[in-house]
């Protein structure tokens, strides 16, 4: 089954994003685990709010580091978030 | 000797903080120790607080409410939202008995993040049984309120002899209910359930069979549930890699405010556990005796110190070796190359010995039982009874 990627993804209920000091990243915590997350899964996952679409987090993304072709990426990712159930 | 070896350790994890040991459902697997009514004093709430902020300060992000039945302390609401606004992500774990909807919207307004509700069959008949209460329409009714409150919703049962052959309806119980996960948790030896151990113990082949159903389910599912099937260890012949390492990841607080490697540690003979009301959580974890008594691969024999294994099984579980062999620095009897692996492998024959010859009685509730089936449930009678030497009785 090939996962839709939404127009205006939102993370998932079972899911939280936080920054732990301790670990110096974003984590992503669910029911009794934790996945350590790398800085372009975080950028992309801090912005999956509900509001923003795909295209205005593949805008930010590309001015905040400076980069014009960050949509193929942006959208894989969120095809691979959206199988693992981090976003909705 | 205690040691400090601060610099090489990392901090933990996840804490556990059992709340109390007061429960009111009797299950014959309870992992609280057999002795537990020797330890009814119960931390207060300014240091449970005190607790959770060292923790949190350290870097622990997971936190698990747990028990007994945490819902019988009455500050749990103000201890979820201490934690939640540390930053911990917060679970219940909980019978559900006493989860009234206004209490669960209480606990969601503290911040709880997530909810798991513990089951004992998908028969009110056995699950009644086995926990020696009527509370099988109530756990129901709880999972709804769990749901209609948006928690994710983790379903627990714990597998042995009596409800694998049910493992089928217990799965679509479970999908019915709109859990997000469910573990099916096989029966690991330890309080209780050692206590109990011949009467629960499976073959075997009722294991095998029941793994067949979940492989099924998964490889047919078409829900988003995920379905956990926790290794029974004497069948698989495989040490789990017990808390991820004795000190490495995971801490409990018992009820007293004994800080523990895991929920077994305080009946291990050694070094005495620290406790939470004289030292810090960061002390107890770096410079107590009992923490690095086997953190790391310093402690393990020949056996577990050349084995390739060692850095993914850690050496298995030190409260098993304890008490196959009573060496807590044994080989995990359940390892084939242990030399007491005779001691698991007799214990699963006497469980296909026991279903050749023992005519079947049905199973049924009864109020007030302290025994029946060859079961001894957990209660603060039994405790006191089985409990008085420190060792299983």
């Amino acid at each position: 089954m090939k996962a839709e990627t939404p127009v205006r993804p939102a993370m998932a209920a079972m899911f939280r994003l936080q920054f732990e000091p301790a670990q110096d990243s974003w984590v992503l915590l669910y029911p009794e685990g934790m996945v350590r997350l790398n800085t372009p899964a975080a950028e992309i996952l801090r912005r999956c709010d509900g509001h923003r679409s795909v295209d205005e987090i593949v805008a930010e993304l590309e001015a905040a580091f400076l980069r014009g072709d960050l949509h193929g990426d942006v959208l894989a990712f969120l095809a691979q978030a959206r199988e693992r159930g981090w976003v909705q | 000797m205690a040691q400090s070896i601060a610099g090489a350790v990392r901090p933990p994890f996840w804490l556990l903080a059992e709340l109390t040991y007061r429960c009111p459902l009797h299950c014959v697997f309870c992992s609280n120790p057999i002795d537990y009514a020797q330890h009814d004093s119960e931390l207060d709430t300014a240091t449970w607080k005190r607790v959770l902020a060292e923790a949190r300060a350290m870097g622990a992000v997971q936190l698990g409410f747990s028990g007994g039945e945490p819902l019988l302390r009455d500050d749990l609401e103000e201890l979820v939202a201490h934690a939640s606004g540390l930053g911990f992500y917060t679970n219940l774990i909980t019978s559900g008995v006493g989860l009234t909807l206004a209490r669960a919207q209480a606990l969601k307004a503290a911040g709880l993040d997530h909810i798991q509700l513990s089951f004992q069959d998908s028969t009110r008949e056995l699950n009644d049984f086995i926990s020696s209460t009527r509370t099988f329409e109530l756990k129901s009714k709880v999972a709804a309120i769990i749901k209609s409150l948006g928690y994710p919703m983790v379903l627990n049962c714990v597998m042995h002899r009596f409800n694998l052959p049910h493992v089928g309806r217990i799965i679509d119980m479970a999908e019915r209910m709109g859990a997000d996960y469910l573990e099916l948790a096989n029966t690991q030896y330890y309080g209780w359930a050692w206590l109990n151990r011949a009467a629960l113990m499976p073959t075997v082949e009722e294991l095998r069979v029941a793994e067949a159903v979940v492989t099924v389910h998964r490889d047919n599912a078409v829900s988003r549930m995920k379905v956990l099937w926790v290794s029974p260890d004497y069948a698989d012949a495989k040490p789990k890699p017990c808390m991820a390492g004795w000190g490495a990841v995971f801490m409990v607080v018992a009820p007293d405010g004994l800080a523990l490697p895991c929920h077994s540690a305080r009946m291990l003979p050694g070094p005495a556990m620290p406790d939470l009301r004289e030292v810090s959580v960061h002390s107890a974890w770096h410079d107590s005796e009992a923490f690095n008594r086997y953190r790391g691969q310093a402690w393990m024999n020949d056996t577990c110190g050349t084995c390739d294994e060692r850095g993914r099984d850690f050496g298995g579980c030190r409260c098993q070796a304890f008490l196959l062999t009573g060496d807590a620095a044994a080989t995990d009897p359940v390892c084939p190359k242990s030399d007491r692996r005779g001691s698991v492998d007799a214990l699963l024959a006497d469980a296909v010995t026991a279903r050749a010859t023992a005519a079947e009685q049905p199973l049924r509730f009864v109020a007030g039982a302290s025994k029946q089936a060859g079961l001894i449930y957990r209660s603060d009678a039994n405790s006191r009874a089985c409990g008085g030497g420190g060792a299983p009785c």
